[in-house]
């Protein structure tokens, strides 16, 4: 083939590539568009700082579904953090069909319908101590997070060399306290990226929340109470007849955009990465 | 001569699954001396000095057969962690501990096991431990900088401090210089024939020049056996088995 049908060739090629990439941009530009130019208009000190007012009364925020929020992730990050790392832990550390079976499991987890697993929490948690809570919602968030953390572990431990465990057990460390003490420090920028990652896959899940944290129009911080959460707040507001509903539902997506996509830009540029 | 040795292998065989790579090893180590133990890639002298730490059992499906004296008693009888305390070792590649501050890296064996120092014995031990590294004075002003920014070669003898610190009665290196610059590795040998004034050492090496440097005693191994052992200067000069001088001139490996 001559050199000039090559280049032609290759330009062709880098051009297909281009605008194949700029097609997969597209809909994420346009949502991003839309979701700016309907919310700014919401977004003000009071929408962050005020509890919702009746429809039709002007002013009024999302405080509520923002301590809801934070409170739902707290109880999730809490309860998903120490067995997503000890289940990491234990993958990367075992082998055998034991380790295979509970490495299958989490898979299938990860493939689980959230409304299913919000379902869950209903049976589990919301029945039997007879009314809508927070620490329902939470433990239906940490359940859908928890793949997430242990994969993550299990994916870091498997790439930390194993010369630094023989390094701490060949100076007459226990196989414990070298887990603890070198093992898992080395592997906490790894880990952290996954619990990042866990807190922006559940930040704008709805689904498991309808029937679990449920929502709530004033500010509450008992975990035993129901909560709103910012995604439930988008839900209902959208849903509602009112036009200045319909407002701070844009601003309220907006705020859940910025949270997400400023979890994203941290734990691409994290402040703790090494070299 | 029985008190002038510190540790004894006696029929020493090590096994991956069925795969026996170190078969009936018996071999002294003599206080205060450097014993080599050269031979080509493959020859089990790595999985050799590492059943004397008991670091070959932890790979799993390992088997070991026999027993190794450390000063009369069968460390196989005793907690692994005891061994390893007394039995310091410095691996192929150096293994700082990437959390850790150079200051902390050295004094890591107490931190890993859990041993409290007061501030002053930590100063004392980490002080002495990189003199005795060679490594003090180019790294006495950033002691509480992270160890992986330091060259492979100061890694390393962060590595030997990390084990001195220990004040191990033995010190096990597995091809301590074989990732290093020829540079690295000159300093590292200077720093072996030194350090027997405190510690016995076994060296492993693939290198034979090292070997005829630096050691006291040299054995060559092959396949799995012990070939030959005598006063290094002897295995140079008049090996007594054909295999040695084969491997010493080069015909194989």
């Amino acid at each position: 083939m001559s050199t000039r049908a090559r280049r032609i060739k290759d330009r062709i090629f880098k051009a297909t590539i281009l605008s194949l990439s700029l097609l997969t941009l597209l809909p994420l530009l346009l949502i991003l568009i839309t979701i700016i130019s309907k919310g700014y208009s919401a977004i003000s000190l009071d929408f962050f700082t005020k509890l919702p007012t009746p429809p039709g009364d002007p002013g009024g925020g999302i405080l509520n579904s923002i301590v809801g929020s934070l409170l739902l992730i707290a109880i999730a990050v809490v309860i998903s953090v120490p067995t997503g790392v000890g289940l990491g832990l234990y993958l990367s550390e075992t082998r055998g069909p034991w380790a295979s079976l509970v490495e299958i499991l989490i898979n299938t987890l990860q493939g689980i319908p959230s409304i299913v697993v919000g379902i869950l929490a209903y049976l589990w948690i919301v029945k039997p101590l007879g009314g809508f809570s927070a620490l329902s919602g939470g433990v239906a968030l940490a359940i859908i997070m928890l793949p997430t953390v242990a994969r993550a572990t299990q994916e870091t431990l498997i790439r930390l060399p194993t010369s630094l465990k023989e390094a701490g057990l060949s100076l007459g460390a226990s196989y414990t306290r070298t887990i603890w003490k070198v093992i898992l420090p080395s592997a906490m920028p790894g880990i952290l990226s996954g619990v990042l990652l866990g807190v922006a896959r559940i930040a704008g899940e709805t689904a498991p929340l309808l029937f679990t944290a449920f929502g709530n129009p004033y500010l509450n911080l008992n975990p035993l109470k129901p909560v709103d959460a910012v995604p439930l707040l988008v839900f209902n507001y959208a849903m509602s007849p009112y036009s200045d509903w319909h407002q701070k539902a844009w601003g309220a997506s907006l705020v859940l955009m910025v949270f997400i996509l400023g979890i994203n830009i941290t734990i691409r540029k994290g402040p703790w990465k090494r070299r | 001569m029985e008190k002038e040795i510190i540790l004894e292998t006696i029929d020493l065989s090590a096994a991956y699954g069925d795969n026996w790579v170190v078969k009936s090893v018996n071999l002294a180590v003599p206080y205060n001396k450097v014993i080599a133990i050269m031979g080509p890639s493959g020859c089990g002298k790595s999985t050799f000095i590492r059943c004397l730490n008991r670091m070959h059992e932890l790979l799993p499906g390992t088997k070991i057969k026999g027993q190794v004296l450390l000063e009369g008693e069968n460390i196989f009888d005793l907690p692994p962690t005891t061994v390893r305390r007394r039995i310091g070792m410095v691996f192929q590649r150096p293994n700082p501990f990437p959390t850790m501050s150079i200051y902390d890296n050295v004094l890591a064996g107490y931190i890993l096991r859990g041993e409290k120092l007061s501030r002053a014995e930590r100063d004392e031990i980490v002080e002495t431990s990189l003199k005795k590294a060679f490594l003090w004075d180019e790294v006495k002003d950033s002691l509480h900088k992270r160890g992986t920014f330091l060259s492979g070669g100061q890694q390393q003898r962060l590595c030997i401090a990390r084990a001195l610190a220990m004040r191990p009665d033995i010190l096990l290196l597995d091809e301590p210089t074989s990732a290093l610059d020829p540079k690295a590795q000159a300093m590292i040998e200077e720093l072996i024939t030194q350090l027997k004034e405190t510690v016995s050492i076994v060296l492993v090496t693939h290198n034979r020049a090292q070997a005829a440097r630096v050691s006291d005693y040299t054995a060559f191994m092959y396949l799995g056996e012990i070939v030959e052992i005598g006063p290094t200067p002897q295995m140079f000069t008049a090996p007594k088995d054909p295999r040695t001088e084969e491997y010493l001139t080069g015909k194989f490996g």
